[in-house]
């Protein structure tokens, strides 16, 4: 027997990248294992909501309808047709020599694999400010959501801060559906978004979509604002206080607070099957080092905003391409890639562009008041990560042992960044020389009673 | 009706489902995950263990695990990816027994 006949592939993602990567091994005749956290495949982007639902993918997606209409037609065909296998509302827990721990509803199980496609996606990146840990701050991904797959607001009057093509998408997606959006608070100025334009212009259509969107937000919408603190009583947020362009100092009355500056990418199981990481300067964060195809080493593959946050188009391209790859050591035929390569190179340069016009907010983390939580989920302040720096040095994972960021249910997604950002401020070195925490299995919180079995 | 922090924009001719939330009966609609349920009619899901303020929920992605809330029968479930069901009995905090 061939080692491609008897090999077995597991995927884990079914977003678009994973999708694409479970499509391309069918048609090669191969039965591909897919691992998936939703209930049904789509990933974050193209979510779709539980049964009995009945808006359209027009309602639900927008421009995007046609795209997620024809991956959800397509993974529900080959999981129908039995020619693939759907592991849902299944998260893989830890990685260790070839197999994965798959965490559902019946408890764990174990799933071995000959080669590893990791599609896991991303989640937005998010910068602390004053205020952020109370009840009614969310993630601009979670207004999304909320709005997709749950059909509500997540306030009765909504400010939405942070920077990108996010935040003005999700302000009028959630105008269109009738919520009361205050304002739209982008963190980069006019000047800094002319910078981007080089980029940009590798997608001029893309590009004039989202100065379309922006202008429907109108007056809601102000560019390079200073954010100061989000006030809050006991029931959760009542207002967002800022500056805008001018200095002048505004007060928004609001009841939902979203936040996001881009995306970051979901490193986790990379991170556990040992994959190198390299710091990337234009995204600012530590992302998995692969080839052009998304080969990793070792069997693993990597492909979609969890390896380089190209967005949804850029994913389906590379799980295709992961995929050939895969094929290809398999000793197998792959499709051609010769295409899919030069168009994830545009794709790249206008990402890249995105990355310059709407830029993570460092100087804003910098200088955090001492007292601004850094890490939500044990709210550990900004001034403990710099005591942190000042007792144990300017090293990302002894910060993280000395003050506990990053070390809470969240597992560092959300405040790693800014801690690092911060420990590099304390430090007086950039963030790259800081380091990156560490990932730690489980990668998810697992109950006790779903490593016991009945004997 | 709607009292509480989310309002319903979409999908509102869903079948009614009936839960307990601290011993109070409440409704929601087949569909809603526990947290749109729990927000439906409050304003929080839980406290935070480390602070003053009350929590609501964060990324809705399970990324984040901010809405782990508890149960009557004592298991904990993650309020933004698990389905609301008739009947389920859920608490904001910890049972009398909890360690």
């Amino acid at each position: 027997m061939s080692e491609a006949s008897s090999s077995r592939i597991v995927i884990v993602g079914a977003g678009p990248a994973g999708i694409r990567a479970a499509a391309t091994l069918v048609a090669a005749g191969l039965h591909p294992i897919v691992i998936d956290e939703g209930h049904r495949a789509g990933g974050q982007i193209y979510r779709r909501p539980p049964d009995g639902f009945v808006r359209t993918p027009e309602q639900l997606y927008g421009s995007e309808a046609a795209k997620a209409r024809a991956l959800h037609m397509l993974f529900d065909r080959q999981a129908a047709e039995g020619r693939l296998t759907h592991h849902a509302g299944n998260s893989v827990i830890a990685v260790h020599d070839g197999r994965l721990h798959v965490l559902g509803e019946g408890g764990v199980q174990v799933i071995g694999y000959d080669r590893l496609i990791l599609a896991t996606g991303a989640s937005d990146r998010v910068a602390p400010i004053p205020g952020w840990q109370s009840a009614g701050v969310y993630s601009l991904g979670a207004a999304q959501i909320a709005l997709k797959a749950q059909g509500v607001a997540l306030g009765r009057r909504i400010v939405l801060i942070g920077s990108g093509p996010l935040l003005t998408l999700v302000g009028t997606q959630l105008l269109k559906a009738g919520a009361d959006v205050a304002a739209v608070l982008e963190t980069s100025s006019w000047r800094q978004q002319m910078r981007g334009l080089g980029g940009l212009a590798a997608r001029p259509i893309v590009a004039l979509r989202g100065l379309a969107l922006r202008a429907r937000l109108g007056g809601r919408y102000h560019a390079g604002v200073t954010l100061e603190r989000i006030e809050a009583n006991a029931s959760g947020v009542t207002a967002m206080r800022w500056r805008d362009a001018g200095g002048r100092q505004r007060i928004t009355p609001c009841d939902m607070v979203g936040m996001g500056w881009h995306l970051r990418a979901e490193t986790h199981l990379a991170d556990l099957t040992g994959c190198a990481f390299d710091y990337d300067e234009q995204w600012r964060q530590w992302l998995p080092k692969t080839d052009a195809m998304g080969r990793a080493g070792n069997g693993i593959y990597l492909a979609g905003d969890g390896t380089r946050l190209l967005g949804a188009d850029g994913a389906e391209i590379a799980g295709r391409l992961a995929a050939a790859a895969c094929l290809t050591d398999l000793g197998h035929v792959a499709p051609p890639i010769q295409a899919d390569l030069r168009k994830l190179a545009r794709l790249e340069r206008f990402a890249r562009g995105l990355a310059r016009a709407f830029p993570w907010p460092a100087e804003m983390v910098r200088t955090l008041p001492d007292e601004t939580v850094a890490c939500r989920c044990e709210n550990v302040t900004a001034a403990a990560v710099r005591e942190g720096v000042d007792f144990g040095g300017g090293e990302a994972n002894r910060v993280k042992s000395l003050s506990r960021s990053g070390m809470g249910r969240c597992q560092g997604r959300y405040c790693q960044l800014a801690v690092t950002e911060l420990v590099a401020a304390r430090n007086g070195c950039s963030p790259n020389a800081v380091g990156r925490f560490r990932g730690q299995a489980p990668v998810r919180p697992a109950p006790v009673g779903a490593f016991l079995r009945d004997e | 009706m709607n009292t509480g922090r989310i309002v319903r924009l979409a999908e509102r001719n869903r079948a009614e489902v009936h839960f307990l939330l601290d011993g109070e009966t409440c409704s929601a609609l087949a569909g809603d995950t526990v947290l749109t349920a729990m927000l439906a009619s409050g304003h929080a899901l839980r406290s935070s263990e480390f602070g003053p303020e009350p929590r609501a929920g964060f990324c809705l992605m399970g990324a984040c695990q901010d809405c782990w809330i508890w149960q009557e029968e004592g298991a904990r479930l993650r309020a933004c990816s698990t389905p609301v069901a008739e009947g389920m009995r859920l608490r904001t905090t910890p049972p009398e027994s909890w360690p």
